[in-house]
């Protein structure tokens, strides 16, 4: 675990809202490896966009990183001045967005917007920042490059506009990509190719990949790690295959109840968890799931559920589990 | 990072520094050819611009085109059109319309554009810092605005004006000040709304600066309805700047602009009703074209307007 390109500890990112405290990410905890995926899954509103935004430290106020550490490489990424996370930000950790119909500046051309990013990260310009331009997008994919380059958004469609992001996110080889669901805008037919292609990327420059998404399908074909959140918290963090083949989280269960299995019956009734998940405005203490929650007894509502490192093999935050481990 | 990074191995193409001048400037050629044909599809704003033009063609050329002396009695009071050898007629005075209209043309189209443009300046800047930086800055620069919103934009102008000595530099100056409060607020909104864009963060994201988010980011997207909102005020300056001079805060008598002359024509209004329709007339049409070129521009700035 030593060649972590990023590690994430207690990471608290709060919001003062009239109302109270929004807790959006309340105590998240992972490390990234070099090369490897991992894939945040939530319901929406769980804080997956939050904590790419943390990391990031594209939180805007009234949201606050209270608590925690974000450490990449070396650097404590909390203690960067804004100038020094601007040189990182788009070169040594790149972003891709959920929407890529408003992602990108509708008044300058797509070659403007990438020759921008390398112009400003690199010892690149000119000639040569338009030729990196060109040769990534004939990377990620634009047939015809140096006649797209000067072609303005709108003249794209959704899914080359989400290539050209990819383009503008890889324009300097970062250590690590976030990709905050990046096919949820897109048709399904699209989704495919521009996961194939993060993935072919995320390879081919070695680099570490953070994908949030609520697809488990996704999850299942891109992951080398899952980190399951449920209303801000970690719910369970593990191998892929550990976490598919035994969730152990009563909640990552349920989850994996509900996907439709093909040899399913017609009659069967598709599962699904019953309720919705609560809004941590100050919540009380306690299990955020347990109102939803087969397996929840007395104690989830009175303290906070350990972090429980079963025998399966994956952390889990649930007193049900501690309960199980314990057995004997 | 390397000089000459490659994700496969490719070697970048190399182009001379003249060869890349001249790609750089076809470019730059693509892009305002695009806009014209963006603008030219607009009929109205190409006729708009024609004729704007010639007016201020014939404002600068007024002292050598003008048939007779502005301020000079050439022809009977009031006369109307065609009479003493005078095209338009002459004014209560006698002095000829044309002329009158010529000369009035330069004090005119000052006072409407140089205001407008000047205070659309201000405005930009103080909405874009107000908008883009937020909270209490926000607050600060808008309340203090507000203030100034509160008088009515002539009573502004009017208070202004009658501080400082009548003269053109002092309407320009009055009601620029008096305009700022009103484009700043279209600045602001608009900058708050373009500042809430996806882009924006992306931008961020991207590792762009303060500076170059707001100078390639919020202000070419905001600036599409400050334009159309600056020019539709042309026309309106004019007229105000006619009232200042009517109150005597603006130009002297026997000079005129178009306002003026309006207001001159009152005298004679049963008598003379031309002395009052022809510079109302032009005023009219004056203002109409620049909103159409207003109009045009927008299109023209709008890349989705500007395809092929």
């Amino acid at each position: 675990m030593s060649d972590a390109v990023l590690k994430v500890d207690d990471l608290r990112t709060h919001f003062r809202l009239r109302a109270g405290t929004l807790k959006a990410v309340d105590g998240l905890s992972f490390e990234l490896q070099a090369g490897r995926v991992l894939c945040i899954v939530g319901e929406s509103g769980s804080g997956k966009s939050v904590t790419a935004q943390s990391i990031m430290r594209l939180i805007m106020p009234p949201g606050r990183i209270v608590q925690g550490g974000i450490t990449f490489r070396d650097q404590d990424l909390l203690a960067l001045t804004e100038r020094e996370m601007e040189d990182l930000r788009g070169n040594r950790i790149g972003m891709i967005f959920q929407d890529p119909m408003t992602s990108l500046n509708p008044v300058f051309t797509i070659g403007e917007q990438i020759v921008e990013t390398i112009v400003a990260h690199t010892s690149l310009s000119g000639e040569d920042a338009r030729a990196r331009a060109v040769e990534l997008m004939r990377l990620v994919g634009i047939p015809e490059p140096e006649g797209r380059l000067s072609d303005y958004p709108h003249q794209f469609s959704g899914g080359m506009r989400q290539r050209v992001l990819i383009a503008i996110a890889i324009a300097c080889e970062p250590d690590i990509l976030i990709a905050d669901e990046p096919t949820t805008a897109l048709d399904v037919t699209i989704q495919a190719q521009i996961l194939r292609l993060l993935s072919d990327v995320q390879k081919k420059l070695g680099s570490a990949m953070i994908l949030i998404t609520h697809d488990l399908g996704v999850v299942s074909a891109m992951a080398d790690e899952v980190l399951v959140m449920y209303s801000g918290r970690m719910v369970e963090y593990g191998d892929v295959k550990t976490i598919f083949r035994n969730p152990r989280h009563p909640y990552t269960q349920g989850l994996l109840d509900s996907i439709i299995k093909l040899d399913d019956s017609r009659e069967s009734e598709l599962r699904s968890i019953s309720g919705l998940p609560p809004i941590p405005i100050d919540p009380p203490p306690g299990c955020a799931f347990r109102d939803r929650c087969v397996k929840a007894f007395d104690l989830c509502g009175e303290q906070d559920p350990p972090w429980v490192e079963t025998g399966t093999g994956s952390t889990a935050v649930c007193h049900a589990v501690a309960a199980e481990e314990a057995a004997p | 990072m390397t000089d000459a990074p490659s994700l496969h191995g490719e070697s970048l193409r190399q182009r001379s520094a003249a060869e890349l001048r001249r790609e750089n400037l076809h470019i730059m050629w693509r892009t305002l050819t695009l806009a014209w044909h963006a603008y030219a599809k607009d009929k109205a704003a190409v006729g708009a611009l024609i004729f704007l033009v010639i007016v201020v063609l014939i404002a600068i050329l007024a002292p050598w085109i003008s048939p007779h002396d502005p301020t000079e009695a050439v022809g009977t009071r009031g006369g109307l059109p065609g009479t003493d050898g005078l095209v338009l007629g002459g004014d209560m005075d006698g002095r000829d319309m044309l002329s009158r209209l010529f000369w009035g043309g330069r004090v005119s189209l000052l006072i409407g554009v140089v205001p407008t443009v000047a205070a659309t300046a201000i405005a930009v800047v103080l909405g874009l810092f107000a908008g883009y930086v937020g909270g209490w800055v926000d607050q600060v620069v808008m309340r203090v605005l507000d203030v100034f919103f509160a008088f009515p934009l002539v009573l502004l102008a009017i208070v202004i004006a009658g501080i400082l000595d009548p003269g053109v530099a002092t309407l320009i100056l009055s009601i620029t000040v008096a305009l700022v409060p009103y484009i700043s607020r279209l600045v602001r909104t608009t900058t708050v709304s373009v500042k809430q864009e996806p882009y924006i963060e992306a931008a961020r994201a991207g590792g762009a600066t303060t500076p170059t988010i707001l100078a390639r980011y919020v202000l070419p997207n905001m600036l599409a309805p400050v334009i159309v909102y600056s020019t539709t005020l042309i026309g309106l300056m004019m007229v105000v700047g006619s009232g200042l001079s009517f109150l005597g805060l603006g130009i002297q008598p026997p000079d005129a602009d178009w306002g003026t002359m309006v207001s001159d024509g009152r005298a004679v209004l049963k008598k003379a009703p031309h002395a009052t329709a022809f510079p109302g007339f032009v005023i009219v049409i004056v203002s109409l074209a620049f909103s159409f070129v207003g109009d045009g521009l927008r299109d023209a700035l709008d890349p989705r307007a500007r395809v092929r």
